[in-house]
């Protein structure tokens, strides 16, 4: 068990250290993923009914109200 | 509901529509380039040659780079319906959930796995299991697809859920019936089969660019032979999956139809607009002026096209909305004033019911009787005018046709490059070269006409009749769904700029085929 994971972790290691144009793209990819989770994720999208309101049935007591707004009183 | 800014509304709409659509940017190509190389592999491992395997390579690192740029973009959209589409997703419930997570675990893993073994794997595995990655790669961004059509099919036509109004959430009563449904089918084949197109036209054009060069003749015209071949077979299937997509538009959604031919007024053995040039002057469907400043039509095709009989009745805008006249099978149809009545009866009684279901159980049943009788008209409780449930004609109707026009264009295209390819020789086209290069934006705009007419032309609807985008928005501030919009519309062009940037470098360099012997 423990040789797989070695191979696999062996495989993976040498496909990077060989990677030419490969390099630059994942530099691309590690920058935007850093982008979309640390910065925008986390700062301006937050989820909005998970932010304001602490349970299930807060939330759907919410969207609820939400929805019946135009004939609630 | 009427509380919430226009603005706002149009903004959040805005935000998807670009995110939607710069990520569309990256998936085609992934779809039909991966198709392409996994051909040429097989054609490698057939044959033994060298050559194949160095052209494969050379359109895998293509296929990495798109994949590298677009791979997580499509994720910003899920952040969106969270934050900006609340109620939407809490109201949809598990059925939109379900496919996504499927998509995230099953489709996401798979890709990784594989493509890792197809680009690190060369000479670490034998040749089968590499083709057998290279071909999972490809298969796991096509099923990657199916979950994202599967959900935006439900939204254009909901089958198999149940509203629960406890939870004020739609569930999912049957996984198979919204993962069978005909237009999930359709959509999937369709939205995959423009990704073929694109891929060839990609290859084509590349291909054609070192015919131009001199350079790389043999790579080129061999590599245009088998994406000739996948463009061929995608247009034809394309017509196929499109006549489908439009059957279905005419039975579930008759506005978008309309809609998409600038048909106000319906008619028997009603003809296919194939080129018409819209009245500007038109601003409503019911102010008398004619839609039309001039148009050419097929006859009775869009009655054919619409049910398979040539003398049946398509209804226009004008019926849609006045209603009484009577569906294909005979069903008689409600004005969209009916429909908002009913549309009202059904929130009031949503309303009643979450009310009454604490106090007197004997009510709330009453009161949910008369919401089930009243759901499928529920998103017209949201209605205040028939002018709204008309989508932009002008936008849909142009994009529809620009779509069918250029798909007419590249049937031609792929045909001529087909014959020219394996019946003569192709490098003395110049003029085709030319053509070819220009053809591979144009494979791109085809296939954003393509999502504009289904998204823009089920307008209002962000589900079919039961909920309108201005229902489903949430109350954040419109300046912070500004912000996200530029901040989007830079990361994005800032993406696509490294993408081509790559890209032409690596096309520049050509392939690696100076050390082959046979």
């Amino acid at each position: 068990m423990s040789n797989i994971i070695v191979r696999i972790f062996r495989f993976y290691r040498d496909g990077f250290r060989e990677m030419t144009i490969g390099k630059t793209l994942w530099i691309i990819i590690l920058i935007k993923l850093f982008i979309m989770f640390a910065v925008l994720k986390l700062f301006f999208f937050p989820d909005f009914l998970k932010t304001n309101f602490g349970t299930k049935e807060e939330r759907a007591d919410y969207v609820g109200k939400e929805l019946t707004r135009t004939v609630d009183p | 509901m009427h509380a919430i800014e226009t603005s706002l509304i149009d903004w959040s709409r805005a935000q998807f529509a670009l995110t939607a659509m710069y990520h569309w940017l990256f998936v085609p190509l992934t779809l039909g380039l991966g198709l392409i190389m996994a051909i040429m592999e097989t054609i490698y491992l057939r044959t033994g040659k060298e050559f194949w395997k160095q052209t494969a390579k050379f359109w895998m690192k293509l296929f990495g780079i798109n994949f590298a740029i677009g791979v997580a973009t499509g994720i910003i959209l899920e952040f969106e319906f969270g934050t900006n589409w609340s109620n939407y997703s809490w109201f949809v419930g598990d059925i939109f959930g379900t496919p996504l997570a499927i998509e995230g675990i099953m489709a996401f893993f798979m890709e990784a796995t594989f493509i890792a073994v197809m680009f690190f794997g060369w000479n670490k595995v034998g040749k089968k299991t590499h083709l057998t990655s290279t071909w999972l790669t490809w298969g796991g961004a096509s099923i990657s697809a199916l979950w994202i059509l599967v959900a935006n099919a439900w939204m254009q036509y909901p089958a198999g859920m149940k509203f629960n109004p406890d939870v004020v959430r739609n569930e999912m009563a049957s996984f198979w019936e919204v993962l069978l449904s005909p237009v999930a089918l359709n959509k999937f084949f369709h939205t995959i089969l423009s990704g073929w197109m694109v891929g060839a036209a990609f290859v084509i054009g590349i291909s054609c660019w070192y015919l131009m060069k001199k350079r790389n003749e043999e790579f080129a015209k061999q590599s245009i032979k088998v994406a000739a071949v996948v463009g061929v077979v995608s247009v034809v299937l394309l017509v196929y999956t499109g006549d489908g997509s439009a059957h279905q538009v005419a039975q579930k959604q008759p506005m978008k139809l309309a809609a998409m031919e600038g048909l106000y007024q319906g008619q028997k053995d009603a003809g296919l607009v194939v080129f018409g040039i819209l009245n500007p002057d038109k601003e409503s469907y019911d102010d008398g002026k004619d839609p039309f400043l001039f148009n050419w039509q097929v006859p009775k095709l869009l009655s054919w096209l619409a049910f398979r009989d040539s003398k049946a009745f398509v209804p226009g805008i004008n019926d849609l909305i006045n209603g009484g006249y009577e569906t294909y099978d005979g069903a008689p149809t409600l004005s969209v004033d009916e429909k908002i009545q009913r549309g009202k009866t059904a929130l009031q009684a949503l309303s009643d019911y979450r009310v009454s279901k604490k106090t007197d159980e004997a009510q709330a049943a009453v009161h949910l009787k008369t919401l089930e009788d009243n759901y499928d008209y529920f998103g017209y409780g949201y209605i205040s005018s028939p002018k709204q449930v008309v989508p932009p004609v002008g936008l849909t109707f142009y994009s529809f046709h620009l779509m069918v026009i250029f798909g007419a264009f590249f049937i031609l295209l792929f045909l001529v490059v087909l014959y020219l390819t394996y019946k003569k020789d192709i490098s003395k086209f110049k003029w085709l070269h030319i053509v070819c290069l220009i053809s591979i934006p144009l494979a791109y705009i085809t296939s954003q006409a393509g999502w504009i007419v289904a998204e823009v032309g089920r307008q209002p609807w962000v589900i079919q009749d039961i909920l309108p985008t201005f229902a489903a928005v949430s109350r954040v501030s419109t300046g912070s769904v500004q912000l996200t919009f530029f901040l989007f519309l830079i990361i994005f062009t800032v993406l696509l700029i490294a993408e081509i940037g790559i890209m032409v470098k690596q096309i520049k360099k050509g392939p690696n085929l100076e050390k082959i012997k046979n």
